[in-house]
């Protein structure tokens, strides 16, 4: 089991943030599939990480406590967004969100004395691993592919559909819709959590518009038809920088490239682009 | 059943209705004609949420329905179709069904993580899903894309999901737009049916001899005003009528073919 | 100290008008929520500052070539992203994720190239003469900032309301439908619309770089964000409110900038934004945003 062991020591902190970045995959998979543009998960995740660590931290606080204060103060925030703005259309949602995402960074960067301000967070306790992450995407994605085929998870591909029909076969569409962008904020909050948690330093410039551009691309590549894309999405992003050696400066412009690449070409996500073309090359056979 | 008293929408200052009463009774299929631009699916809009009113009420069952979100009144028993189709064509047509059924409280979204809650749940809404579409004559299309279902498909599969949402009073928008003289008539039988099994029926039509056949009461609107009502042989010779329609529609149906 | 402040206020606000303008014709003609605003501001003013800097242009010739910059990517992401996503009859929510991978892509890019230092005009480029208005000393930079925001905003609102082509896409934005059935042009006014906007983004990314001397990657971000605020605030698509918003926000800037102390400055756009969120959605003059039927 040795080489298991130093694939470990060397590989460990890629396989955690591949971990993680499922749950973000999934946190915008959770607004997508309901036609909601969130640009705020980047933040949610940064209040999540910071709420968390600044327990452990400052306080002590055993992890699972501390995560779930984290998660929930997301929620709440999200809540507090959500409310007045998913009675509109959902473009102010998009704007609302990525206005939002600016403040939290603005927060966290002033209120120096709490959160350390632009010199970050040091010296987080070094709580997760394997097993944390590993049981936090399981139960995600557990809850995520029940839904997918119930009563709700139908509900809100209708909503994604044609929200106004949908509204009048006597579903209540702002609270559904409500129910997906908070549920994104405490996986998004979660998953900053546990990030904090195996990195040990957390700053606010991890959290800004260039981590929201990621996690939309890790949502863009998964599509909506099934939370397995966002399994694809969160792993290939953590993988992409790996695989391209050298181009690590240039992650923004990659993840733009294919945020326009797969939206024109290939709208409903790379998972689903994959399946249609099996399908095809299987028809042909 | 439904009231409609003195009820005013204007749209930046254009003046769609004009203090329109309307009373729809408990029984009997009742329809709404009238010129295009008369305002006869703003009625509909309203009634259903979509819209509020600028002046006047609506009341159904004798509740008031201004300012309820369209969801609530959903549930409250009005259900409707739409003149351009709504369906969601990347869901199976069970599907469109299932998701219509979706309000009915018999298990929670917590409940759907439990395996075996859920999946007598699911079993029960697809048997009722099954007996709708049979009802519309869909059953082999359960499983079909509803954006590739024929365009009369379409619109039997929207019937279908405003039944599935158990309504009292149906409103149905222009229900035999492109349908040919065969399917017509299939959907007056089945608005007869669904007339004598207690259902109270709202129709919007253009189509003057499916409306004089299916209708027991006609209420004409023009430029959002109500300019007569009556019985389908009243209506037929009501001079505003004729007026309104400019004789071409009446002419044809009286000495057509 | 009143009059610097009005001053102040004319040509802050009559930046954001300008930029907020440019975001709400294309949201207003093409329903297009264009995230990438921000970056094609930022790359007026690299443009506006490397005119001076390479070329040794003075004011006017630097805000031609932020022009001509701002248009041709205006141009580019028409023709490459918008236009694709139209023939495609992509879901609404296609152009605003495209916008934002093509912001990113532009700052990046940027960055690469120029770094991500703040640049500053050099010393002896910007006209540093003062004017003098009884006993108060105004800039001829602010001056002149203000006159060209001012002449723009009147030259659009001619376009506009008395053009031919104003007519065409005041029709278009009511209604796609009827204006192709005309017979009107209407990918070419889309793709006309997008470069106006780009232009006017542009021309408000080098008068900010000239009024506040500093240029860096990040600029169009938190621009875009003040936009946003300025463009509910004064109603989706509404010309008038885009105008007026956008000196409210430059005024109310100033205010708490004098007030409060400079570093809530930004923080006002955004409490702003929610109090008309939550109060007012559709903003001075725009419609309830209430669903479409």
């Amino acid at each position: 089991m040795e080489w298991l062991d130093n694939f470990w020591a060397i590989y460990s902190t890629l396989a955690l943030s591949a971990g993680t970045n499922v749950l973000l995959a999934l946190s915008i998979y959770a607004t997508l599939a309901c036609g909601l543009l969130s640009v705020a998960n980047a933040a949610f995740m940064a209040i999540g990480a910071y709420g968390a660590a600044l327990l452990t931290v400052q306080a002590g606080t055993p992890l699972l406590l501390a995560l779930m204060v984290g998660s929930t103060g997301a929620a709440l925030v999200a809540l507090l967004i959500g409310i007045p703005t998913l009675r509109l259309s959902g473009v102010y949602l998009a704007m609302a969100t990525l206005a939002f995402g600016e403040v939290v960074r603005i927060l966290i960067l002033n209120a120096e004395d709490v959160t350390g301000g632009a010199l970050g967070l040091n010296g987080i306790p070094h709580l997760v691993g394997f097993f944390e992450v590993t049981i936090s995407v399981a139960a995600a994605l557990y809850v995520f592919l029940r839904l997918a085929h119930s009563r709700f998870g139908r509900t809100i591909t209708a909503i994604s559909q044609d929200e106004i029909a949908t509204e009048l076969m006597g579903l209540n569409v702002r609270a559904h819709k409500l129910v997906c962008f908070v549920a994104g904020a405490a996986l998004a909050g979660l998953a900053g959590g546990l990030n904090a948690h195996f990195t040990s330093f957390i700053s606010p410039n991890e959290y800004g518009f260039e981590r929201a551009v990621e996690i939309l691309a890790m949502g863009v590549i998964g599509g909506t038809g099934s939370p397995w894309g966002a399994v694809l999405g969160g792993t290939l992003i953590t993988l992409l920088p790996e695989l391209l050696r050298g181009l690590g400066h240039y992650r923004p412009l990659i993840n733009g490239i294919i945020l326009i690449v797969i939206i024109i070409y290939s709208p409903k996500g790379l998972w689903d682009g994959l399946q249609t073309l099996l399908r095809r090359s299987h028809a042909g056979a | 059943m439904l009231r409609l008293f003195s009820v005013s929408k204007e749209f930046g200052g254009l003046q769609v209705l004009d203090s329109l009463d309307l009373t729809i009774p408990p029984r009997g299929v009742f329809g709404l004609i009238g010129p295009n631009g008369a305002g006869k699916t703003t009625v509909f809009n309203l009634i259903t949420g979509l819209l509020v009113p600028s002046s006047g009420s609506i009341e159904f069952l004798g509740e008031r329905l201004n300012g309820m979100p369209p969801f609530a009144i959903t549930r409250r028993g009005i259900a409707r179709t739409f003149q351009n189709i709504r369906v969601f064509k990347e869901m199976t047509a069970e599907e469109n069904v299932l998701v219509a059924m979706g309000d009915h409280p018999r298990y929670g979204a917590l409940k759907e993580l439990v395996p075996g809650a859920r999946r007598r749940g699911e079993k029960s809404d697809g048997e009722t899903a099954g007996e709708l579409l049979a009802r519309v004559g869909l059953s082999a299309k359960a499983g079909q894309f509803a954006g590739f279902l024929s365009y009369g498909e379409q619109r039997r599969l929207e019937l279908a999901r405003a039944l599935a949402t158990r309504p009292k009073l149906l409103l149905l928008d222009e229900p035999a737009a492109g349908m040919n003289s065969g399917e017509k008539q299939e959907l007056m039988d089945e608005i007869s049916k669904l007339d004598r099994s207690g259902l109270s029926i709202l129709l919007i039509e253009h189509d003057m001899r499916f409306v004089m056949g299916i209708c027991a009461e006609i209420a004409v609107l023009n430029f959002g005003r109500r300019i007569a009502q009556g019985s389908p042989m009243e209506i037929r010779s009501h001079p505003k009528v004729i007026e309104a329609y400019l004789g071409d529609d009446f002419s044809a149906e009286r000495h057509g073919p | 100290m009143l009059a610097q402040q009005i001053i102040n206020g004319l040509s802050l606000g009559g930046v954001y008008a300008l930029f907020a303008l440019g975001f709400t014709l294309l949201f207003g003609v093409l329903n297009v929520i264009n995230l990438a605003h921000g970056a094609i501001f930022m790359i007026g003013a690299y443009a506006g500052l490397q005119a001076v800097l390479t070329f040794h242009f003075s004011l006017l010739p630097a805000v031609l070539v932020a022009m001509l910059a701002a248009g041709i990517a205006g141009l580019s992401l028409d023709r490459l992203i918008l236009a694709p996503l139209r023939a495609r009859r992509a879901p609404h929510l296609a152009p605003m994720i495209a916008t934002i991978g093509v912001a990113i892509c532009l700052t990046s890019l940027v960055e690469g190239y120029f770094g991500a230092e703040n640049l500053r005009f050099p010393l002896d480029t910007l006209p540093a003469s003062t004017v003098s208005l009884g006993d108060v000393q105004l800039s001829w930079l602010d001056l002149k900032i203000i006159f060209l925001a001012l002449l723009l905003m009147a030259v659009m609102l001619w376009v506009i309301r008395h053009s031919r082509i104003g007519r065409a896409l005041r029709g278009l934005a009511e209604s796609p439908k009827a204006a192709t059935l005309l017979g009107v042009n209407v990918e070419g006014l889309f793709l006309a619309t997008s470069v106006i906007s780009s232009i006017l983004g542009g021309v408000a990314g080098v008068l900010i770089a000239l009024y506040t001397n500093s240029v860096f990657p990040n600029m169009g971000q938190p621009m875009l964000h003040k936009g946003i605020a300025v463009v509910i605030l004064g109603g989706m698509g509404d010309v008038r409110g885009a105008l007026i918003g956008g000196f409210f926000l430059g005024f109310a800037e100033v205010l708490s900038i004098a007030y409060i102390g400079s570093s809530m400055r930004d923080a006002v756009a955004f409490g702003l934004l929610f109090c008309v969120l939550l109060l007012r959605p559709a903003g001075l003059f725009g419609h309830a945003p209430q669903r479409r039927v």
